[in-house]
């Protein structure tokens, strides 16, 4: 692979509001059929100025060709890591665009809405069952909302046994969300170093009876399962803390090793990463949270129960934390998230950990001596090299640009932190072997390419729709609208 | 399994390429203790068509709105989808991609939201607007967030009770432990802000006040009067707008005077799908721009000085401030920005006005005739397409009455309002028809014509 033949057709396409003509229309309506009346004048906003005036076609086409400059799961392979970027299967996008379940209103009763709140019940129990947990809430929009609603019922829980405990544990690989969703709660944030693994000693020694709990990731974000959790989750049980954990990487525990049996108290689950709801460009997800059986008086309403002949939304719950969002969740993200489980069924998703697992090793293994690794301890569903060996000034930003080129969705870049130059795979497990040989022969011949031609990486790329951005005049002059 | 492209064949080359013998070998940095010994007690798999049918059953047992005439408003409305909305999200590079890390590689996307972010500009009056919320309610919470941290040393919001009950529930839950002292403004007796309550609540401690525009009875509040108050005591007015369409009409807030204006975009070609997702908008005055949370993007250009976009000032975002961060939020609702730029750019200047007049009209309609009706009485005061019907029986009574007869009615308030034990939450959208309209008042009326 050369890396240059076949270069396609690239569409240009102005904005929205440049290719408005006066007079043009894309909409249809009905025929009033009532007296069309207007409210008081003084009420009345003028024009909505600046908005587009399209017809039905312009707006075809201006979303075709901008969707023609993405790249998705469905082009090409996406190891972007700690993201779990699976297959999305097109059956999920059907079930949640059902009529009973695309056009239940919030507010109907839940006499009228009983199916939608069995498959809410029956999601719980699923998740109940991969995770551990005996209590399971789907409130929450998003990881980084579980996190919050996880965090809110550990300090609920202290505080309603007379404990003002102001501090947080958190490894310094975790992810960003986790101090920020720490702060949140009102709570100070002591990182904590670890070497890749956090050690058991680390955390005693950071342990008082002024911390409330330890945030950790399992595996952490470095594929590596926490080889002290048993022992790290009793020293912070001992000290009355409880222990949050991430539940970003769960696709490498299905069916082989629940969070809840080990002595984690809460973990979220991210069903956009593990359970192949579509990442959507950037959202929605959904961000359900298992708890113990003792946080669970502190869950957020409503909480679906199921009661005698049926189901219904129990907001009667004076210990809870409350709403974190309006309504019950996603609810359209969960249609597709239950989907999955009945395709996948039990052993499915155990057989799809193992091979997420096996195609995260396949790639360590072709790839190891070709870029540096700085952890070589065995590790799960992703692998992390840092850019220690590239020679001629390049960088793992130079790398990530060139895969472009290739044709390849970049991995996951700088990220953990504790890594120099981190390059974090994720293959997830619907990518066959072909794909990741290519992509690994995609990479090893850019290691080449910086030892003989430099160039390569530091122009690339050349090949996508845009060259590299000025990121840094961005954020100088934010320019954040379109204006006349 | 058709989601798992290997075979047996590929499995053993990979073992072989790793030098393990078996997959199993690849856990064994799990120690043993933490290992489930039981296989997983969730169902065999499901082919595709036997899903279908378990699904299918599942969604018929709720009510669809097409099978029932609904009038049910309160934070989610049913307006019509285009089948261009649908045509376009089912583009999977559009639904298959995640957050635009790789802006060379997300245009796309990138452009879609910058588009995104004008219309919201546009529509609200406002000078900038993010890449969204979750929604209406969580947006509603950051901006309160957004106000204690721009105002430092003031530590009360003042939460109108007109406000969406949902919203307010979920501001105190993102204040619960950030010492934040609430208070709620009392509504009048046509189910508005009062603004004299607001004026003694007002002093020097308070860093917003929150009022929804519409608000939850669906009342158009005086939002230029609460700004001019709110603003007299140096604090910020927050509007949470739960009907976005009523901006296609009405002044919008940001010419009135408000500070920071969120709501929810659902409205715009998201289907109601049981309340979620949904989408939250966010949009500030200039001022506050390096306060906001979330996404942004902003315009850029490439080595060739062709003009692009990519995610801007991210040093405000948990990936880089960590704790502190303005917000603990990573992803915004990605695919709901796209649905609501579409939706906006096919109904255009014209469109969106057309139908916000419909909404009024066809609701102005429903009002005036159940005003009619014995033993009934409307909110008094402005409205767009919702209002509070005040019954002669407990609402709760009457929904479930007109159930019998395939109409969602509205929602009843007293859970949420004790003291409306009698009052029902009507919504009327351009999906109502006459006929349905007449027929609800027909029934309210005890069903004889």
């Amino acid at each position: 692979m050369s890396g240059t033949e076949g270069r396609g057709l690239v569409l240009e396409e102005k904005l929205l509001f440049e290719s408005s003509v006066p007079g043009r229309v894309g909409y249809s309506l009905a025929d009033l059929d009532v007296p069309n009346v207007l409210p008081d004048e003084s009420l009345i906003r003028s024009e909505l100025t600046g908005f587009p005036e399209l017809s039905e076609v312009d707006v075809i086409r201006h979303y075709t060709r901008l969707s023609t400059w993405n790249y998705g799961v469905d082009s090409g392979f996406y190891p972007l890591g700690s993201c779990t970027m699976k297959y999305n299967p097109k059956i999920n996008e059907k079930t949640a665009r059902m009529p009973g379940f695309a056009e239940l209103h919030p507010h109907s009763p839940d006499s009228l809405s009983q199916g939608a709140l069995e498959l809410m019940y029956e999601l719980q129990i699923a998740l109940g069952e991969v995770s551990g947990f005996p209590a399971i809430t789907l409130q929450p929009a998003a990881g980084a909302q579980g996190e919050f609603a996880g965090m809110l019922m550990i300090r609920a829980y202290h505080e309603s046994r007379g404990e003002k405990r102001s501090k947080v544990l958190i490894p310094d690989t975790a992810h960003g969300t986790n101090p920020a969703s720490a702060a949140l709660c009102g709570y100070d944030v002591v990182p904590i170093a670890s070497d890749g693994l956090l050690s058991a000693s680390a955390v005693a020694e950071a342990m008082s009876d002024d911390v409330a709990g330890l945030m950790i990731t399992n595996p952490n974000t470095l594929g590596l399962y926490e080889q002290e959790i048993i022992e790290i989750c009793r020293i912070v049980h001992a000290g009355g803390g409880l222990v949050y954990c991430d539940g970003a990487n769960l696709n490498a525990l299905m069916g082989i090793s629940r969070p809840g049996d080990i002595g984690i108290d809460v973990m979220h689950f991210n069903l956009h990463k593990t359970f192949s709801t579509p990442h959507g460009g950037g959202g929605p997800g959904a961000g359900p949270v298992g708890v113990v059986e003792a946080l669970e008086p502190f869950m957020p309403i409503p909480r679906v129960v199921k009661v005698d002949g049926g189901y219904r939304l129990d907001c009667d719950r004076p210990q809870s934390i409350g709403r974190v969002k309006a309504f019950a969740g996603h609810f359209g993200i969960l249609v597709r998230a239950y989907t999955y489980i009945l395709a996948m069924g039990g052993e499915g998703l155990k057989r799809a950990t193992e091979l997420a697992v096996l195609n995260a090793n396949y790639v360590r293994a072709r790839l190891e001596g070709v870029f540096d690794l700085p952890y070589k301890q065995r590790s799960l569903h992703e692998v992390v090299f840092s850019e220690n060996n590239l020679p001629n000034d390049c960088h793992t930003l130079d790398v990530a640009k060139r895969l472009i080129d290739y044709g390849f969705h970049p991995p996951t870049i700088y990220f953990p932190l504790v890594i120099k130059g981190a390059l974090m795979i994720e293959p997830t497990e619907t990518e066959s072997k072909q794909a990741l040989d290519e992509f690994c022969d995609a990479l090893m011949a850019i290691a080449k390419e910086a030892q003989d031609n430099p160039e390569l990486l530091k122009q690339a790329p050349v090949r996508a729709k845009m060259r590299r951005l000025d990121e840094t005049a961005a954020a100088r002059k934010p320019v954040l609208r379109w204006e006349a | 399994m058709r989601y798992l492209p290997h075979t047996d064949n590929d499995i053993q080359q990979m073992l072989e390429t790793i030098s393990v013998d078996r997959i199993e070998d690849l856990f064994s940095g799990i120690p043993s203790s933490c290992r489930l010994s039981r296989p997983l007690d969730i169902a065999s798999a499901a082919a595709e068509s036997e899903l279908v049918v378990r699904l299918q059953e599942l969604s018929g047992r709720n009510a669809s709105v097409s099978d029932w005439d609904a009038f049910l408003g309160g934070g989610s409305y049913n307006h019509f989808i285009p089948a261009v909305v649908d045509h376009l999200v089912s583009r999977s590079e559009f639904y298959t991609a995640y957050t635009p890390y790789q802006p060379e590689i997300s245009q796309g996307t990138l452009q879609a939201i910058f588009e995104f972010q004008t219309l919201i500009c546009q529509l609200t009056g406002m000078d900038i607007a993010n890449a969204s919320m979750y929604d209406g309610a969580s947006a509603c919470a950051e901006a309160v967030l957004l106000a204690l941290r721009c105002a430092r040393k003031r530590n009360k919001v003042l939460l109108s009770s007109a406000l969406h009950p949902q919203y307010r529930e979920t501001v105190r839950t993102y204040c619960r432990y950030l010492q934040v002292e609430i208070e709620e403004i009392p509504y009048t007796e046509s189910f508005a802000t009062d603004l004299e309550t607001l004026k003694g609540q007002l002093d020097d401690q308070v860093a917003a006040v929150v009022a929804g525009y519409p608000n939850y009875f669906g009342r158009v509040e005086d939002v230029a009067a609460l700004a001019e108050v709110t603003h007299g005591q140096g604090a910020r007015l927050i509007t949470a707008v739960a009907e976005p369409l009523a901006l296609a009409l009405f002044k919008s807030p940001g010419e009135l005077g408000a500070d920071v204006v969120v709501g929810e975009g659902q409205s715009f070609g998201i289907p109601l799908s049981y309340g979620g997702p949904g989408i939250g908008f966010f949009a500030v005055k200039k001022q506050d721009m390096r306060a906001l949370p979330g996404r942004l993007v902003g315009e850029t250009v490439d080595q060739d000085g062709k003009r692009g976009y990519v995610l801007t000032l991210a040093t405000r975002e948990q990936h880089i401030r960590r704790e502190r961060a303005t917000s603990n939020i990573c992803s915004n609702q990605g695919m709901c920005t796209l649905i609501v730029g579409i939706y906006l750019a096919l109904h255009g200047k014209q469109g969106l006005r057309l139908l916000a007049e419909q909404n009024y009209a066809k609701a102005a309609y429903a009002r005036q005739r159940i005003a009619q009706l014995k033993g009934f009485q409307v909110m008094q005061g402005e409205s767009f397409n919702e209002f509070v019907v005040i019954c002669s029986e407990p609402a709760a009574d009457l929904r479930a009455r007109l159930e019998q007869a395939q109409i969602l009615a509205g929602i009843p308030l007293v859970s949420d309002y004790p003291e409306q034990q009698r009052s029902l939450l009507v919504c009327v959208t351009e999906q109502n028809s006459r006929e349905q309209i007449d027929r609800l008042v027909t029934e309210l009326a005890g069903g004889a014509a």
